[in-house]
């Protein structure tokens, strides 16, 4: 049913349609760049010394090298990975917990819903990169680790999300009617509720996606992230930083540009499908 | 087992109380421990006969729309007796909770807000059926378009497809009428069924209501605030004022003589399509008080015309005017009549 | 011969949406004397409410007024710029909203919706003169004036509508348009609101055109009635002559939809089908689906407007 939404929508101008379909495209580009970085790139992105250190864009790197001769290209093309698996690890992880979390608090209530809010608002009162940073900190680096981190601080997001809305549909007559039929809690759940909260969960995932990405390159940046020896955005962002002193703009502007292309792409999805998604309910003239 | 002539009602409700607690901030529970309660309904009483169609009459906070959904038990009482079919709705098991609900159906008022905008009407008609086990799952989907068919939402394959954005108003409420009654129910609580629906439509709803009670035998409470419509649908109406009923009685009885003074300033102010007709209105004063504090005495004081000393003290009984007609009001007590006219 | 005091001449009103072109309205033409109530009579889509707003100029995006004339005492209403329309709504023209719920703000003292209308309209006048008014009008319609302290929420339903109604007649406008101004009301509300209106006509002298589903209330209320059906008027006349022989099978069909109290029997007669989509509206008669009495040129011609037993009516039959 989405596929066809989307495409009724193309055919019609539809803005929010552009967006989802930009959005995506951008997303399966980096994806598909850095799945095929492997074969494609012409370097080892580790392997320093493949030409002479702090060349500009030329002929034969053509995004140049740092200052350690590896090829920016090679480099821009393999560092994504880290970042897209941390962001992928982290945004199952939480929004199977928050969802699950949000969903129980909202439609049992009570003692248990109030508990759990007081405990998700207080992770949700910190900013969330300084939570990220000192939850790394104690777990070291790593990916999984990285995904950990990122996860804790987008819990309360999905949380606050789910619960606000399954609170309003819990008193919504259809739930209201499909007790009224004889289902089950567990039916109502799923059948009932579950799907009038996708569009707003799918929102969240994908800003959950362009966040975490944020989040993983800031905590690479920091030493935080994966040691070194990976090739990864983060660091080439902490070389990128310095060399810019001495000119060299191309060590931290060409992966620095990736990140925003990366973040940019999710946020847009996020924005288009969120348009797409919550009023195609409101259509009536 | 013989009963012999004595007929039980198939519902008879006595007693039945709901309060909602009023809410109140984490620092007024701290405080004080009074608690405040709307009496939504406050001790109602009445029986229902097999086919018959009973009118639940009233204007906001008469508690008709609680009665309604106690009378299913979707929400729980605060005090009082349900029996329908012989069987104890109040004190039924989550089990025996579950049959009942196969039997006893409710139509709601806002047929956009009764269906999930994510299921199309065919399976949200077919999820009664999955629910109750009904026939195979071959089977289901045939008599899901069979019933669409009988609600007149033709041709049922296309229908079956649609998502309720994707339909009229009219249209989306012969779905949720097509939903309770897929389930073949004894009993089906309608709530304002016609109420958001255009009124060149309203009419060919209740006609498939009316329709559909002659094939399955059915027995509907009509609840509604529309005095004109429930003439037209109901063979009983009982009329019910802040929580309590204030007159019950077959239809023409209450329609051409009703007795309470609430009852009569109702039928005098409805507008009347007719340019001709001279209207009487014999209006109360004020608004109807909030069901948190009401009156004293009988309810309907404070604005009754025709009140007198004991109505601000001795809340009213119901009082027999014949055998089917019967007021909650001081005017037709026996030993009140005899104060007021102590000559006769 | 007495000149009207409003009159629409081919007014037509559309909204775009996704879909295409709503066309609310469609050639629209009317005229309303001075003193009189018109009623206009149709369900939803019938075009009556965007009507109604069409007269302020009050069309909201993405609607527009593609078409039309409007006239108020020698006032082209489409032709006034921004400030002369804030100086005709509410001082010449005013509305009553339907739910007056969202039509209060729930931020303001009643008596402070008063003082910003009047001091609004007429700047040079004193607080104390604006709260005295508020006094005497709310002191007509059965509200105490010591209410004017409370705020919106306060106030039951049937309250708030009369606060809506002294608004509308704070500044002596001579036309008010009431939009379902009793639909969200209970029934014993409504006739008392009811009364009032028509208590307050006669005593102000008001013209009244009176929106609304409801056919008991413009009987009751209304000298003459717009029967509207898929923005368009398709019959329009006084109310006992509609009443008595409706001639538009629309209107035939409306009337006895309608539950009557007095005459069960002749009430709640369904008119098959639904009402049409207002963007694939069907060719020629817009009625023709759903009419009894459909023949040959219903389906090709849009039938005009013509005047037939003191009234004017738009179907074949009466060509």
């Amino acid at each position: 049913m989405s596929r066809k939404l989307r495409f009724e929508s193309l055919a019609t101008g539809g803005a929010s349609a552009w967006m989802v379909v930009i959005g995506g495209v951008t997303i399966l580009t980096v994806v598909m760049m850095t799945v095929l970085s492997h074969y494609i790139s012409p370097f080892n992105p580790t392997a320093i010394n493949v030409g002479p250190i702090l060349q500009p864009p030329n002929s034969r790197f053509p995004l140049g090298t740092n200052h350690l001769g590896e090829d920016m290209l090679s480099r821009v093309l393999c560092g994504g990975s880290v970042m897209l698996q941390v962001a992928i690890l982290s945004v199952v992880i939480c929004s199977i917990t928050g969802v699950s979390i949000g969903l129980m608090s909202a439609y049992v209530g009570g003692f248990v819903g109030k508990i759990s809010s007081l405990v998700m608002d207080s992770i949700y009162a910190f900013p969330g990169l300084v939570l990220a940073i000192a939850i790394a900190a104690m777990l070291g680096p790593g990916v999984i680790n990285m995904a950990l981190a990122i996860a804790v601080v987008y819990v309360p997001s999905y949380f606050r999300v789910v619960r606000s809305q399954v609170l309003t549909v819990k008193e919504l007559t259809y739930v209201e009617a499909a007790r009224a039929l004889g289902a089950k809690s567990r039916r109502i759940i799923t059948r009932y509720i579950l799907p009038n909260l996708l569009p707003s969960v799918v929102v969240v995932v994908t800003l959950n996606f362009a966040d975490a990405i944020l989040m993983a390159a800031g905590l690479t940046f920091l030493g935080l992230g994966v040691p070194v020896s990976i090739a990864d955005w983060g660091w080439d962002l902490t070389y990128g930083r310095q060399l810019m002193f001495v000119g060299a703009w191309w060590v931290g502007g060409f992966p620095g540009f990736m990140i925003v292309v990366t973040v940019w792409g999710f946020t847009i999805l996020g924005e288009g499908l969120s348009e797409l998604l919550n009023p195609r309910l409101r259509e009536m003239v | 087992m013989t009963r012999g002539c004595l007929l039980l009602p198939f519902v008879e409700v006595t007693g039945l109380r709901k309060y909602f607690p009023v809410q109140r901030s984490f620092l007024e529970n701290a405080v004080s421990r009074k608690h405040e309660f709307v009496r939504a309904v406050d001790d109602v009483e009445f029986t229902i006969e097999k086919g018959e169609t009973f009118g639940l009459v009233g204007e906001s906070g008469s508690g008709k729309t609680t009665t309604g959904r106690l009378l299913l038990r979707l929400i729980e009482p605060t005090s009082g007796k349900i029996t329908i079919q012989e069987k104890d709705i109040v004190s039924a098991h989550p089990n025996e909770l579950r049959d009942f609900r196969r039997q006893a159906q409710m139509i709601f008022q806002d047929p956009t807000a009764a269906l999930s905008p994510r299921m199309t009407i065919g399976q949200a008609i077919k999820d009664a059926l999955d629910i109750h086990q009904i026939g195979s799952s071959n089977t289901r989907k045939e008599l899901v378009l069979q019933m669409l068919d009988r609600v007149g939402l033709v041709p049922a394959k296309l229908f079956y497809d649609k998502y309720p954005h994707q339909l009229s108003g009219g249209q989306r409420q012969r779905a949720v009428i097509g939903r309770a009654m897929i389930l073949e129910p004894h009993l089906v609580v309608a709530d304002e069924p016609v109420a958001m629906v255009d009124v060149s439509i309203r009419a060919q709803i209740l006609n498939l209501l009316l329709s559909l009670k002659r094939d399955l035998g059915l027995t509907y409470v009509f609840i509604t605030h529309d005095l004109a419509t429930a003439n037209y649908f109901c063979d009983r109406i009982a009329i019910m004022y802040l929580g309590k009923i204030v007159e019950v009685g077959l239809r023409e009885e209450v329609f051409n003589s009703p007795k309470h003074p609430y009852a009569v300033a109702l039928m005098s102010a409805i507008p009347v399509p007719d340019p001709q007709h001279k209207l009487q209105r014999t209006l109360p004063r004020g608004e109807i008080p909030s069901p948190i504090n009401p009156p004293a005495g009988c309810r309907f004081h404070p604005r009754c015309p025709k009140a007198f000393d004991i109505c601000s003290i001795k809340e009213p009984g119901m009082i027999k005017i014949s055998q089917t007609h019967r007021v909650a009001c001081h005017l037709f007590s026996v030993e009140e009549q005899k104060l007021l006219q102590p000559d006769a | 011969m007495v000149k009207p005091l409003l009159s629409i001449q081919n007014l037509s009103v559309e909204y775009a949406s996704k879909r295409g072109q709503v066309k609310a309205v469609t050639d629209v033409s009317l005229v309303l004397d001075e003193g009189s109530t018109l009623g206009i009579v149709g369900e939803s889509g019938s075009g009556k409410s965007t009507l109604g707003f069409a007269i302020l100029n009050l069309i909201p995006l993405p609607g527009r007024i593609v078409a039309g004339r409007i006239t108020f005492d020698h006032t082209d209403i489409l032709k006034q710029n921004e400030d002369d329309m804030r100086r005709i709504r509410g001082g010449q023209i005013s509305i009553i909203f339907q739910d007056p719920l969202t039509s209060l703000n729930p931020l303001l003292k009643i008596r402070d919706h008063f003082t910003e209308l009047l001091r609004i309209h007429s700047p040079s006048t004193s607080k104390e003169d604006a709260i005295s008014k508020a006094g005497q009008l709310l002191d007509n319609l059965a509200i105490s004036p010591e209410r004017l302290s409370d705020y919106p929420h306060q106030f039951s339903g049937g309250m708030r509508q009369r606060v809506m109604i002294g608004l509308a007649l704070a500044l002596n406008p001579r036309l008010v348009i009431a939009d379902e101004p009793t639909t969200a009301l209970d029934v014993i509300v409504e006739a008392q609101i009811l009364e009032l209106m028509k208590r307050l006509k006669d005593e102000y002298g008001l013209t009244v055109i009176l929106i609304t589903h409801n056919i008991g209330i413009v009987a009751e209320m209304a000298d003459r009635i717009a029967v509207m059906y898929a923005g368009q008027i398709v019959e329009m006349g006084p109310t006992n002559d509609i009443f008595a022989d409706p001639l538009h099978p629309y209107t035939k069909g409306l009337l006895e939809s309608a539950p009557n109290i007095l005459h069960p029997e002749r009430s709640m007669r369904p008119i098959p089908g639904s009402p049409p989509d207002l963007i694939t509206l069907p060719s020629g008669c817009k009625f023709h689906p759903r009419c009894s009495r459909v023949f040959e040129p219903c389906r090709i011609r849009e039938p005009l407007p013509v005047e037939c037993n003191r009234r004017l009516v738009a179907c074949h039959l009466y060509d």
